[in-house]
């Protein structure tokens, strides 16, 4: 067992590890940062199979930016870890239906001989200034221009309909607009007046 | 000297030797980092003083210089007091996890073209992939303490930083058209010839934008709201002593490795200001450290001068003004990558 094993076994176990409390663990906020650490290790071993732009992304985009939202919105709500709990038994056969459906669908696309990496023909190791980025856009630019196209629209509809679904307002709200309240210059809101000086009556 | 000492260190320690000296490298930049933060609060203190009209620290040794030895002793001997109802480990997390990240971004962070930890390819995307996972010790520490202030604290940090955190984002996004790699060695490279060369001229709006939002995004004022001590006092309330201690030292080798980023991707790094005679002789160590002291100067002058900013004004400055900004400005630079006037972005 060469260094790089013992590491992928290190990473893999606390991986592991991590993944099996998100689901086990009581308190939701626990949960989500052992999700956190979960992210992190996979984009460990991702850097150990020389995909370093996207083991980078993984912890750029999901530790950094959704997982932070998700710990926001977790933290803000009322939990009752009692209440939780209660329907257990009655969610059971559901979630053991769409569980068993997710093990099903791995197996037959990750039991596929096309799958299975033929190691003989991979290519040894790249060389320390290997651009492995360069690599991932010159592919995305040519090769898969279309599909990229394609998911890059999709994630514009979203945006569009996650923006769309805020743009509700109150009535009789008191919100306030900072662009207006920048632009307000000194005549908006003073009047000079020049008033004479009142002489003071002569009893 | 230096290298038959390394040799025969090397004979010595065998296979453990890459081992010894990746720390002792590490050992190298932390240190030096730590004393700098130490002596960055000094600065500050002394600096605002000035602009104030007052002298600042001077009763500690000469002029005050061990003022801040004085600090870490008192922070060091303070008891740690974890409340009662809070959550422990998380507890005790929070500064951790708010310190590793600002320590972790400097191991790609170049001090001149030979002197740098690890020269990986996509060191500006590590940096920025680190960087961002800062705020976690924020979010922690203020949810951990069980305490409605540091709640709000850190959930005001929470919503600025990832906010900020887009607007810096895109102002890489040109730095990385211009000098075409997210290598920070090549970044700087691709800025030889002197000040006009350097990136804050033809990515002038994304500079202003970064050192903003950089500004914001280490919790500074005028963006310090999130430790606001006039109505919320902050996330870190319930922290004293050592576990206080981390919480600053992490702000502070923020400000430096964000001081440091400004000056390697648009200020030059270790290029003279002019390329020729007398400038030349300076090596481009101390450039890139003159920099640094320049950008963490302004960080202080902006502490002194403006008020601080109300919370919906924050998010409509990162939201409203930087993100559209940057997007015009990578759009205006790509397009004009295309014209015969390219050259002038490289």
């Amino acid at each position: 067992m060469n260094f790089e094993t013992l590491i992928f076994y290190f990473l893999a176990s606390i991986m592991l590890f991590a993944g099996l409390r998100v689901i086990t663990v009581r308190h939701p906020i626990h949960a989500a940062l052992y999700l956190v650490l979960a992210f992190f290790t996979a984009a460990g071993l991702w850097l150990m199979l020389e995909a370093e732009f996207l083991a980078i992304t993984l912890v750029l985009v999901y530790i950094g930016a959704v997982m932070v939202l998700f710990l926001f919105v977790v933290m803000m709500l009322d939990l009752d870890l009692q209440r939780l709990r209660q329907g257990f038994w009655q969610s059971l056969p559901l979630a053991a239906l769409v569980g068993g459906l997710m093990i099903l669908e791995m197996v037959l696309v990750l039991g596929r001989k096309s799958f299975i990496p033929d190691f003989a023909s991979m290519e040894p190791h790249h060389a320390a200034d290997y651009s492995n980025t360069k690599e991932l856009g010159r592919l995305l630019y040519t090769d898969y221009v279309y599909p990229f196209e394609l998911a890059a629209v999709v994630l514009l509809i979203a945006i569009v309909a996650a923006i769309a679904i805020t743009l509700r307002r109150r009535k009789n709200t008191k919100h306030q607009d900072p662009a207006e309240q920048v632009k307000v210059r000194r005549a908006d809101r003073v009047r000079m007046v020049s008033m004479p000086s009142q002489k003071q009556s002569e009893e | 000297m230096f290298e038959t000492v390394i040799l025969s260190l090397q004979g010595l320690l065998g296979p453990v030797w890459p081992l010894v000296y990746s720390m002792a490298k590490i050992v190298a930049i932390v240190a030096p980092l730590m004393l700098g933060v130490a002596y960055l609060t000094y600065a500050e203190r002394k600096i605002i003083g000035y602009m104030q009209v007052r002298i600042g620290p001077n009763r500690v040794g000469p002029k005050g210089w061990l003022q801040p030895i004085a600090d870490a002793l008192k922070l060091m001997t303070k008891e740690i007091i974890i409340p009662s109802g809070s959550n422990k480990a998380l507890f005790i997390l929070g500064p951790v996890l708010a310190i590793a990240p600002a320590l972790a971004a400097w191991a790609v962070v170049p001090f001149s073209p030979e002197l740098v930890l690890a020269n990986v390819d996509a060191s500006l995307l590590y940096i920025m992939a680190i960087t961002s996972m800062g705020v976690y010790g924020i979010v922690l520490a203020g949810w951990a303490s069980n305490s409605k202030y540091a709640f709000l604290g850190g959930m005001r940090a929470a919503a600025q930083i990832v906010a900020y955190e887009i607007a810096m984002g895109f102002a890489l996004v040109g730095v990385l058209m211009a000098a075409q790699s997210l290598n920070l060695v090549e970044i700087v490279k691709a800025q030889q010839g002197g000040v006009f060369s350097w990136y804050w001229l033809p990515l002038f709006p994304l500079f202003i934008v970064y050192l903003i939002a950089s500004v914001a995004e280490t919790n500074r004022a005028p963006f310090d709201v999130v430790e606001g001590e006039s109505e919320i006092v902050g996330f870190h309330v319930e922290y004293s002593g050592m576990a206080f201690a981390v919480f600053f030292l992490a702000e502070y080798a923020n400000m430096i490795l964000v001081a440091t980023l400004t000056s390697i991707m648009f200020l030059g790094g270790w290029n003279p200001l002019f390329d020729f005679a007398p400038f030349t002789w300076i090596p481009g160590f101390f450039w890139l450290i003159g920099k640094v002291c320049f950008v963490l100067f302004l960080f202080l002058w902006f502490r002194a001068t403006f008020p601080r900013y109300r919370y919906d004004q924050i998010m409509r400055l990162g939201w409203k003004v930087f993100i559209p900004v940057t997007l015009v400005w990578i759009l205006v630079v790509g397009a004009m990558m295309q014209t015969p006037y390219g050259y002038l972005f490289h």
